[in-house]
């Protein structure tokens, strides 16, 4: 007897849950050979907004936990990737069948996975390097410490679809950030199945949010959500003017990079401590010495 | 039920009628996939926010908290075109804190709970004299809650004599029922409790979903069936009766709803602050939210509006 084929309706990862949009409306998506392969999402600014708020409630939670745990969690998340990078491969691929594709769809995973547990290395020790202890010419002890912004929004690159996702991703919420991300356009299926692999990695509900859809509808909104306290990620000049503009308006911190240029996402510079440091705040105390 | 509980109540029922349970939330249920966009939803924040009783309902009250929660009811936003809120609503000690903070003439009225609120467990004397005191206070509305134990135990003759000492006791203030519609448990209840205080309220006179202090608020099912005892009893004796949803309403989405039921259920005429109020802390900054979202075109973060601080 034959079997009804089981497809997959492909949904986003917002607030810990898979979701439609709310506008119900999708886009189609093709394979590697042009066939039609699944309706993606297409979400809406009202999608963005829910993301931000399910990101919002999730700060407390997540920036209280300890370094250590937030390392682990990353950790897990590479396990989780590491273990399932087939099917990874196959979801960047969607059919391609050359070797040379295939080679380059598993060098796409495994960068990514090494991202991950670099970023997981540092969640108990940026705070070593980046905080410090002040000189003053006073009778105080002066430290600085880091803290997290807030929610942080992210435009994904058009390629590499993965590794462009979590290299933004993973140094935002290291530090205890949550993120709402715009996946690829052109590839948003890995950014689908990056939700299902987070879903298990012990990482709570709504620390990273993944919408699917069109840059054109959503990039304004990212712009004046006044919720957002920073924009990371690749923008075409148009995009970076909107951003900018918008960002002026709410007071928020932009830090774009440009999709007409060449980015070196496999390179030694491509993960840093840097980008970590992006996203945080700085906190100077001043702390008098008793007599 | 049992002895006489069963046949009191049974006589009450028959007089009242009961409610279709499924109906009813079905009912309901649409006013949640209304879509309100653009002037329409601007009018329903505007109005929302006039229908506000903002309220401090806390141990930790201060006469300080309270001048600041009037200051808000009376201007709530930096945008002067936004309206002040109908009232403020605090304990019995506060009230003279409040009227001094507002002046004697004050568009904002000054509400404020009493009848040993929230349980009621206190002999009735001592409940109409702390009535009596809030308006001698300053107090221009009462909110009361009424007798769940005796009501429970089948006294409705009691409950309702309770409810008209209390009309007396108020003089001119207006009076809010509260029938704690958690503690009522079934629709058939809530409706009861609802004719038992109409029959002996004045015109323009509220009844009350709940006090706020309890696991169950205000939601469009209680309030649903509120509205419809409403509309029967104005439809039977031609007196209006309003009404007041309080506790759990937190957001400008869910007060939409609230007022689209009212709209369908009792018309235009219960639409402003004199016929529905709603019982809130947390909402008025939801709705400023709202109005400054439509105002700027983006999104608004919560933490500009005086959230309340346990949550971001």
């Amino acid at each position: 007897m034959s079997r009804l084929p089981i497809t997959k309706t492909p949904k986003v990862y917002v607030g810990g849950a898979f979701i439609r949009s709310e506008s119900a409306r999708v886009f189609p998506l093709a394979d590697a050979a042009g066939r039609f392969f699944a309706n993606i999402p297409q979400c809406t600014r009202k999608d963005l907004r829910n993301a931000v708020e399910a990101a919002a409630k999730a700060i407390p939670g997540w920036a209280r936990r300890t370094p250590y745990n937030r390392g682990q969690i990353l950790y897990r998340l590479g396990e989780m990737l590491e273990a399932r990078a087939a099917e990874m491969a196959d979801a960047l691929l969607l059919g391609a069948a050359s070797a040379r594709a295939r080679a380059a769809a598993q060098r796409e995973v495994a960068a990514t996975v090494d991202r991950l547990i670099y970023y997981a290395g540092w969640a108990d020790k940026y705070e070593q390097v980046l905080g410090n202890v002040n000189p003053v010419a006073a009778p105080y002890f002066n430290f600085t410490v880091t803290e997290p912004m807030g929610v942080i929004g992210l435009l994904a690159p058009a390629q590499p679809a993965l590794l462009g996702l979590v290299s933004l991703l993973a140094p935002a919420i290291v530090s205890g950030n949550t993120v709402v991300a715009l996946a690829s356009e052109t590839a948003p299926y890995p950014a689908v199945l990056l939700g299902e692999m987070l879903a298990t990695s012990d990482l709570p509900g709504g620390v990273v949010n993944l919408l699917t859809g069109f840059r054109k509808e959503l990039v304004p909104t990212f712009a004046t959500h006044t919720h957002l306290r920073a924009i990371g990620g690749v923008a075409n000049a148009d995009e970076r003017k909107t951003l900018r503009l918008g960002a002026a308006a709410s007071v928020k911190r932009t830090r774009l990079l440009k999709a007409e240029e060449r980015i070196d996402w496999y390179g030694p510079h491509a993960a840093s401590l840097e980008a970590i440091r992006e996203t945080l705040e700085f906190k100077t105390t001043w702390h008098p010495i008793g007599a | 039920m049992i002895g006489g509980l069963s046949a009191s109540w049974r006589r009450l029922v028959d007089e009242v009628g009961t409610v279709d349970t499924v109906g009813l939330e079905e009912r309901v249920a649409k006013y949640t996939t209304r879509s309100i966009k653009k002037s329409a939803k601007v009018w329903g924040l505007r109005t929302a926010v006039t229908m506000v009783d903002l309220t401090t309902l806390e141990g930790k009250d201060t006469p300080g908290k309270v001048a600041s929660l009037c200051q808000k009811a009376v201007a709530p936003s930096d945008d002067p075109t936004v309206p002040p809120v109908a009232a403020v609503c605090v304990y019995p000690a506060m009230v003279r804190h409040a009227r001094q903070a507002l002046g004697p003439n004050a568009k904002v009225r000054i509400a404020s709970v009493a009848t040993a609120f929230p349980s009621g467990q206190a002999p009735l004397r001592t409940r109409l004299a702390e009535v009596k005191a809030a308006v001698a206070d300053g107090a221009d509305e009462v909110d009361m809650v009424i007798n769940r134990g005796a009501f429970l135990a089948g006294e409705y003759g009691r409950v309702q004599d309770e409810i008209a000492a209390v009309v007396a006791a108020c003089g001119d203030a207006t009076l809010k029922v509260i029938l704690e519609v958690s503690e009522l448990e079934t629709y058939d209840k809530i409706r009861a409790a609802s004719f038992l205080a109409m029959r002996v309220l004045r015109p323009g006179d509220f009844i009350k979903t709940s006090t706020g202090k309890t696991s169950l608020n205000a939601t469009l099912g209680n309030n649903q069936v509120m509205l419809e005892a409403i509309r029967d009893f104005y439809l039977a004796t031609g007196v209006p009766i309003a009404m007041k949803p309080a506790g759990g309403i937190r957001t400008a989405k869910q007060a939409l709803q609230f007022l689209i039921a009212v709209k369908e259920t009792l018309g235009d005429g219960w639409l402003n602050n004199r016929r529905y109020r709603f019982g809130a802390s947390a909402l008025l900054n939801d709705l400023l939210r709202q109005l400054e979202k439509e105002r700027t075109g983006a999104y608004q973060a919560p933490y500009y509006f005086s959230e309340a601080a346990e949550s971001y």
